[in-house]
């Protein structure tokens, strides 16, 4: 079973001459454990993807399954708790509240959830421990750099065990040593279960994922064949 | 890529066999670029005859000598050798002439096929780059970082065919454009082919 399936899904905003087809049949399946990044030029329908994965936004027709479960016929309290428990979204501009610390802005979906205030506090500490920013638990954002402001946001995105990661252009707003680690630390949570969909234009982040898709005009035109062994570029040069 | 400076930067280091050379040259490489030992051998040939490296006989000191049936002559780098790489070292190469790039060449051709769709030519060539690219960053990922002149060629050609998507990317976006603005592979010939154009009027009046 995918931890994500879209089925046929498709997305009209707007009526009449000012309607806009954002998506078309769009047909993706996302295993446990395997990364997918979706490419496409701005206006392709990547966002509109990623909002309806999400369950943020209704598609106009078709299904989406999280988990094996149909959103549409999930209460809107059902939905809400996948929101929390199940999908953790990360934003280019990383979406961090500025008045909180690192390990308050990672524990708060937990406490949101139902959980106390000191373990959610301590599930905090340990997710950001791992992404090596235990010691920049209690700063502030702002007293952040851009490398660690989105590493906390990945933090606060996978606390909790969730089982499906979305992300934005995650490391469009860093330098590429930056982006590069935080595609490692997505790839990671990928390699220990986590289903993860990616949106971005940039092929250099694209190519960390297990499978690239191609969007445009709302359409998935191509996509890339499951890479082949690591080996086959160094014999091809040999 | 000059066999010839690389092999001067490795003996900048000490005196050397030429199957050591071509060992330490591929590990410094990431084990990216191949060499054979022939290709050593001619190289060093030339590095002598133009007095930038000379043998040694005998007294080579400490050169290792791990290498079974290797010629006995080891190669230390002379004055004129170091001057020559610390020249090459600081001198761009010569990147000011576009190269004949085949793909660019395809997509200026797809344009002016009848019923060909250059949107799908461009989306060809980006699917198989992206892959290509999946398989350097795999192999980037494998490696963990740990082998530092394997990460730099690594990320070379990650931006190298980065570029190549980009540019992809661009000309997709401009293509557009251009038939959104009325644009017709008819008016490109006309408007930058003038030449070719009167060529063939000339050409079709002799006949």
């Amino acid at each position: 079973m995918s931890v994500l399936e879209l089925r046929s899904i498709s997305k009209v905003y707007g009526r009449g001459a000012a309607e806009v087809q954002a998506l078309r049949d769009i047909s993706l399946s996302v295993p446990a454990g395997v990364m997918i990044a979706v490419m496409g030029p701005s206006g392709s329908g990547k966002s509109s993807l990623l909002t309806i994965a999400g369950t943020l936004e209704d598609p106009t027709s078709g299904a989406v399954l999280i988990n094996g479960q149909d959103v549409e016929r999930m209460s809107n309290g059902a939905k809400a708790r996948v929101r929390r428990r199940t999908i953790g979204y990360v934003f280019q501009d990383f979406n961090l509240l500025p008045g909180l610390t690192a390990a308050e802005n990672v524990s708060l979906p937990l406490e949101l959830d139902g959980m106390s205030a000191r373990r959610a506090h301590l599930a905090g500490l340990k997710a950001l421990e791992e992404l090596g920013l235990g010691d920049r638990a209690r700063h502030f954002p702002d007293q952040l750099s851009g490398g660690e402001r989105q590493r906390v946001a990945i933090a606060r995105a996978v606390v909790g065990e969730r089982s499906l990661l979305l992300a934005d252009e995650p490391s469009g707003a860093l330098d590429s040593t930056n982006g590069e680690s935080v595609m490692r630390l997505i790839h990671t949570y990928c390699k220990r279960g986590t289903a993860a969909v990616v949106v971005t234009h940039d092929a250099q982040l694209a190519s960390w994922a297990d499978r690239v898709v191609f969007l445009r005009d709302g359409r998935i035109v191509d996509q890339t064949m499951p890479p082949a062994g690591p080996e086959s570029l160094l014999e091809q040069s040999s | 890529m000059s066999v010839r400076h690389a092999l001067l930067a490795l003996l900048s280091a000490g005196p050397k066999y030429g199957l050591q050379l071509r060992e330490e040259f591929e590990a410094r490489t990431g084990e990216v670029w191949p060499l054979n030992v022939g290709q050593v051998y001619t190289t060093l040939q030339r590095l002598e005859r133009d007095g930038l490296v000379e043998t040694t006989s005998g007294d080579t000191g400490p050169v290792e000598h791990d290498a079974p049936g290797a010629p006995q002559k080891a190669y230390r780098i002379t004055p004129a050798g170091s001057a020559e790489l610390d020249q090459w070292l600081r001198v761009p190469p010569d990147l000011s002439s576009p190269p004949r790039d085949e793909l660019v060449m395809k997509v200026l051709v797809a344009i002016t096929v009848p019923g060909t769709d250059v949107h799908e030519v461009i989306q060809a060539h980006r699917t198989y780059l992206v892959q290509l690219m999946q398989e350097w960053t795999r192999l980037k990922e494998d490696s963990g970082g740990s082998d530092l002149a394997f990460s730099l060629v690594v990320d070379a050609e990650l931006f190298r065919l980065d570029s190549v998507v980009r540019w992809l990317d661009a000309a997709d976006g401009r293509l557009r454009r251009a038939r959104a603005d009325g644009w017709t592979p008819a008016r490109t010939a006309q408007a930058t082919m003038p030449a070719l154009a009167r060529r063939r009027r000339i050409g079709a009046r002799q006949q």
